[in-house]
C-alpha cells in the first residue's frame, strides 16, 4: 500500500507533466490557427489550377508534354509527406498503415518530414531522398522536392509518382490521401467541371489558343502547377500536424487533471484514515492507562 | 443587349476578385491583350504589371504579379502570385520594396536569390505602375 507521501509525490508528478503538455497545447493552438489559415487559403488557387490543368491538358490535342507520358512500368514512387516530431496523436500511425500498402520492392520512398524517413528506414525500404519542411512551409521547399521527383521521372527511373499526405478536413478530423502526382495526364479537373467538360467533348472540342505556343505554355504550367500542388500539400500537412497536436495535447492535460483529481482524493482518504487511526490509538491508550 | 463575363484573380493567399465585368486589358506575355466578352478560348502567361477591368462605365486598376490566364468565352481565370487592388497599394511601401529589391539586385546573387529578388522588383513596379497613373486624375 502506498503511503501519503508516495501519492505525494506522484501528484507533483503529474502536475509537472499537465504543465508541459498545457504549454505544448497553447504553443500548438496558435501555430495552427496560423497553419490553418494558410492551408485554407490556398484552396481556391489550387482548384482553379487544377480546373484549368484539367481542361487544359484535355484540349492539348496531340500535344505531349514528357511530364504526361503514361509509361504504365511497375516502378512506383510514393513521396510521403510526415511530421518532422511526434507527440501528434495517431497522425503519422495512420498515414504509415496507408504507406505500408505501397508494394516494398517496387516503390522508392521520397521522404519529407524527419518521421517518414524514420519510418522507412525501419521498415527496410528503399529512401531515395529526404526533404524537409519548416513550421511555415517555403514555396521553396516544395519545389525542391517537386523538381527531385519530376527529375527521377523523367530519367525513367520511376514510372509515375503519388503522394501520401495528411490532409485537413477540421481541427479533430485529419486523414491521409494518396493523390497521383506524375504523369500529369491523370489530373482530372474537379469534380464540379467534370461533367461540363465531358459535354464539350461531345460537341468536339472548341478551339483553343495558345499563346505564344503550346509549348512554351505547357512548359511553364505544367512545372510551376506541380510545385504549387506539392507546396500546398505541404500547407495541409502542416495544419494537421498542428491540430491533431493540439488536440493531443489537450486530451492529455484533460487526462492529467482528472487524474491529479483521483489521486487527492486518495490521498485526502488515506489522510482521513490515518487521522482517525492515530486518535483511536490515542484514545485507547488514555483507556488502558486509565 | 449588355455582355458581360466572370472574371475571377486568386492568389496563393486569397481569391482575390470574382466579380460580372464588361471588358478586361491585363499584361499577357506577347503584350497587352484586351479581352471582351466571347472571346475564343485561350490560355497564356501572364507578366507582372497591371490588370484594367472596365465595369459598369467604370474603369478598375489591379496590380498583379507573374501567372496564368485562362480565358473562356463567360470567364476569365487569372492565377498569379499577387494582386492588389490600386486603392490598396501602399506607394510608400511599394517604393522602399523596390529600392530594396535594387539593392539586393546589385549584390551578388546565386540564380535562386537574384529570381526572389527579381520577382519582388517586378511586383513593386507593377504596384508603382497602377498607383502612379491614378494620381492624374
Amino acid at each position: 500500500m502506498a503511503s501519503t507521501r508516495d501519492i505525494v509525490r506522484r501528484i507533483k508528478s503529474v502536475r509537472n507533466t499537465a504543465q508541459i503538455t498545457k504549454a505544448m497545447q497553447m504553443v500548438a493552438a496558435s501555430k495552427m490557427r496560423r497553419a490553418q489559415q494558410a492551408a485554407l487559403a490556398g484552396r481556391p488557387y489550387v482548384a482553379l489550377m487544377n480546373e484549368v490543368l484539367g481542361s487544359v491538358v484535355f484540349r492539348a490535342g496531340d500535344f505531349t508534354h514528357p511530364l504526361m507520358e503514361k509509361r504504365g512500368g511497375p516502378k512506383r514512387c510514393l513521396i510521403l509527406v510526415s511530421t518532422d516530431r511526434g507527440l501528434c496523436g495517431a497522425l503519422n500511425s495512420n498515414l504509415f498503415r496507408e504507406a505500408a500498402r505501397f508494394e516494398p520492392v517496387s516503390t522508392v520512398f521520397v521522404a519529407a518530414g524527419r518521421k517518414a524517413a524514420q519510418y522507412i528506414a525501419r521498415t527496410r525500404r528503399k529512401l531515395a531522398a529526404e526533404f524537409t519542411y519548416k513550421d511555415a512551409p517555403l514555396f521553396g521547399e516544395a519545389r525542391a522536392i517537386s523538381r527531385f521527383a519530376c527529375q527521377m521521372f523523367l530519367d525513367g527511373e520511376v514510372d509515375r509518382v503519388d503522394v501520401l499526405s495528411t490532409s485537413f478536413v477540421s481541427t479533430l478530423v485529419q486523414k491521409p490521401q494518396v493523390r497521383p502526382f506524375l504523369p500529369i495526364g491523370e489530373i482530372k479537373p474537379v469534380a464540379a467541371g467534370l461533367p461540363e467538360a465531358e459535354s464539350e467533348l461531345m460537341r468536339g472540342a472548341t478551339e483553343f489558343l495558345f499563346e505564344p505556343n503550346v509549348e512554351m505554355v505547357l512548359g511553364a504550367l505544367l512545372p510551376h502547377s506541380l510545385n504549387f500542388q506539392l507546396y500546398h500539400i505541404l500547407l495541409e500537412a502542416k495544419a494537421s500536424e498542428q491540430s491533431a497536436r493540439m488536440v493531443a495535447m489537450k486530451n492529455a492535460s484533460d487526462n492529467a487533471s482528472q487524474l491529479i483529481k483521483d489521486l487527492t482524493l486518495d490521498y485526502n482518504k488515506m489522510r482521513q484514515s490515518n487521522i482517525t487511526r492515530e486518535l483511536l490509538e490515542i484514545a485507547s491508550a488514555q483507556m488502558g492507562m486509565g | 443587349m449588355v455582355l458581360t463575363f466572370k472574371l475571377e484573380i486568386v492568389t496563393p493567399d486569397a481569391k482575390a476578385y470574382s466579380e460580372d465585368v464588361d471588358m478586361v486589358t491585363l499584361p499577357g506575355v506577347e503584350g497587352e491583350m484586351g479581352i471582351y466578352p466571347g472571346h475564343v478560348p485561350l490560355l497564356t502567361e501572364l507578366v507582372p504589371g497591371e490588370i484594367t477591368v472596365r465595369k459598369d462605365g467604370r474603369d478598375y486598376f489591379i496590380a498583379v504579379g507573374e501567372g496564368f490566364v485562362e480565358i473562356t468565352a463567360d470567364r476569365i481565370a487569372v492565377m498569379t502570385d499577387m494582386a492588389l487592388r490600386a486603392e490598396n497599394i501602399d506607394e510608400a511601401k511599394a517604393e522602399e520594396a523596390r529600392k530594396r529589391a535594387e539593392n539586393r539586385l546589385a549584390e551578388h546573387l546565386d540564380d535562386e536569390e537574384a529570381a526572389i529578388a527579381n520577382a519582388a522588383l517586378a511586383h513593386s513596379l507593377a504596384q508603382l505602375k497602377v498607383k502612379r497613373r491614378q494620381l492624374p486624375h
